[in-house]
């Protein structure tokens, strides 16, 4: 088996008497993108700080790209590229300056930097704005920029925290896109997200990482076999009508404060006309009706027993 | 030029900052100017010093230049630590110090052009020193080696500082400094306690070597203090840099 380009085992940090991490154990293959999973405070930073070498662990071993982190810092710095959580530019340079100071930093040759720096320009569309001050730049093409210095080393792992929080739509596509091209490349992406969807969208693995623990991991697909399956979701405007409603399915979950009734189905045709008929033959009507295919909101709710605090 | 030093390549993003950030320099070349106009016009005639006064007031006005640019350099190491960038410096396979080197070698150059701008000034008001080429040169080391020390203390004092308001706050002391050694008048003519003070601290020995090598004989006793001083300080400055960078992740 070849080695694994990230692999955790038992990792621990502390801050004060104030448990980050709490024995975190995971493997990264090469090549595939591992999502980490979790609401603001859960530790994801934490995690890229000391798989990046920024931070010391207080316990437990890290290897990355087959380097003790915390021996070997220097061998894992040169095979990794991080992209923060803040756009960590110069914003006193401009986009190609930025650029340049990554190639002389990285030792690159002049001839050879200069066409890396053109090429990644292009690459993320910021040609146009190459000479202006990166601190004109948008929040996006910040990120962009970001990315594209973290690029210039060439490195074969790379971690991204939080790469889309606080970007729109569009440009969140884009990123999307630059990851999955890099993934291509072979190159292994470390993510970290509190969008449920954009682990669902990239993610070969996702660990869900809560107060410091990570309660689950596996395939998107995995983890959403591990909750309730499909579902018919009812909304009923007074107390009664759900109670009515909750005597005629004794399968269903209640909701008293949403007044909602949550009923399992396959979501099939023939399923639901049966039981919208039910329904009808006892005169009851819901407000609102709607067919749920569990996505990874539900995993985590299923998962801590908590919502996420920011969604999509 | 394939590998460049990676301390060369931060000097070269530093002084790119400088070049973009014109009040820096208004601070670090213009202030000491103006001192010295106000010092030798509106009250120089005030101060007997026993020659004239701008023959007096310039080595210290050189030192006084010196921990003006100093603000600028807190302000910029802090700007660098609040910032993300430091991060991206901190995960490549670079040395750690030279985001370091860069701010104090991208000061001592900020103290360089200053303190030609005002001996230029100096010439003008009538300066007329009785240095010879060592001599100057010997000035010019000490100017070097007083702005690496007061560098790397202002380094560790920027990153020490919580936000780069706070880090320009941090260098004040440093500016006062000269106020109260013998830069303006000699020492000998303060007070009691405040006399004690000026002839014992550090920037007294420095400025009297610089005024030793500008009137050509200069006192070695001053010289080993002076010598000794900047040692100690970019001693501190360093190490106190040094752990202080490695803290901050």
């Amino acid at each position: 088996m070849p080695t694994p380009a990230i692999a955790v085992s038992g990792l621990r940090k502390v801050y004060g008497d104030k448990v980050v991490l709490d024995g975190i154990d995971l493997e990264v293959p090469a090549g595939t993108i591992f999502s980490l999973l979790g609401p603001n405070g859960a530790g994801k930073t934490t995690t890229v700080n000391v798989l990046s070498t920024l931070m010391r662990a207080d316990g437990g071993t890290v290897r990355v790209a087959g380097h003790d982190v915390a021996t070997e810092a220097r061998a894992v710095r040169a095979a990794i590229g991080v992209t923060g959580q803040f756009a960590a530019v110069d914003e006193l340079l401009t986009g190609r300056e930025n650029l340049r100071l990554m190639v002389d930093l990285n030792g690159v040759p002049a001839a050879r930097g200069k066409r890396i720096v053109t090429e990644l320009l292009e690459r993320f569309d910021l040609t146009e704005s190459a000479g202006k001050p990166s601190s004109t730049y948008s929040g996006g093409m910040r990120r962009k920029l970001d990315l594209a210095m973290t690029l210039v080393g060439d490195p074969r792992i790379i971690f991204l925290d939080e790469p889309t929080t606080g970007l729109d739509p569009r440009s969140r596509r884009t990123m999307w896109s630059i990851i999955r091209e890099l993934v291509a490349d072979g190159v292994t992406i470390f993510l970290t997200t509190q969008y449920l969807e954009e682990a669902d969208q990239l993610a070969d693995r996702v660990a869900v990482l809560d107060q410091g623990r990570l309660v689950a991991q596996g395939t998107p697909a995995e983890l959403k076999r591990q909750i309730p399956g499909t579902h018919v979701r009812l909304l009923f405007t007074a107390g009664p009508e759900l109670d009515a409603a909750a005597r005629l399915f004794p399968g269903a979950t209640r909701d008293d404060e949403a007044l909602t009734l949550r009923i399992p189905s396959d979501g099939g045709t023939r399923s639901l006309r049966a039981l919208l008929d039910r329904l009808d033959e006892h005169s009851l009507s819901a407000e609102e009706f709607s067919v749920h295919t569990p996505d990874l909101d539900d995993v985590f709710l299923a998962l801590t027993g908590h919502t996420t605090e920011a969604t999509t | 030029m394939s590998a460049k030093s990676p301390s060369l390549v931060m000097l070269r993003r530093n002084v790119k900052h400088i070049a973009r950030n014109p009040t820096s320099v208004f601070n670090a070349v213009l202030m000491p100017i103006v001192i010295m106009l106000m010092f030798v016009y509106m009250m120089g005639d005030a101060f007997d010093v026993g020659v004239d006064y701008i023959d007096y007031a310039t080595p210290g006005l050189i030192l006084l230049a010196v921990c003006y640019g100093l603000g600028a350099t807190a302000t910029s190491v802090n700007s660098d630590m609040t910032k993300g960038i430091i991060n991206r410096f901190k995960v490549m396979d670079v040395s750690r110090g030279a985001v370091l080197t860069g701010h104090v070698v991208a000061s001592v150059l900020t103290n360089l052009i200053a303190i030609a701008a005002l001996v230029g000034v100096a010439f003008l008001l009538g300066f007329s020193p009785s240095a010879g080429l060592l001599d100057w040169l010997g000035v010019v080391g000490v100017v070097v080696l007083l702005g690496f020390a007061a560098g790397w203390l202002t380094v560790a004092l920027g990153l020490a500082a919580k936000s780069p308001e706070t880090a320009g706050l941090s260098s004040i002391p440093l500016v006062m400094l000269p106020f109260f050694s013998s830069a303006i008048v000699p020492a000998e003519k303060m007070g009691p306690g405040l006399r004690e003070f000026a002839e014992y601290q550090p920037f007294t020995p420095i400025i009297e070597t610089i005024r030793g090598l500008l009137n050509g004989a200069p006192d070695t006793g001053d010289a080993i203090a002076a010598l000794a001083w900047c040692v100690g300080i970019a001693l501190v400055g360093y190490l106190w840099a040094r752990s202080t960078f490695d803290k901050r992740a």
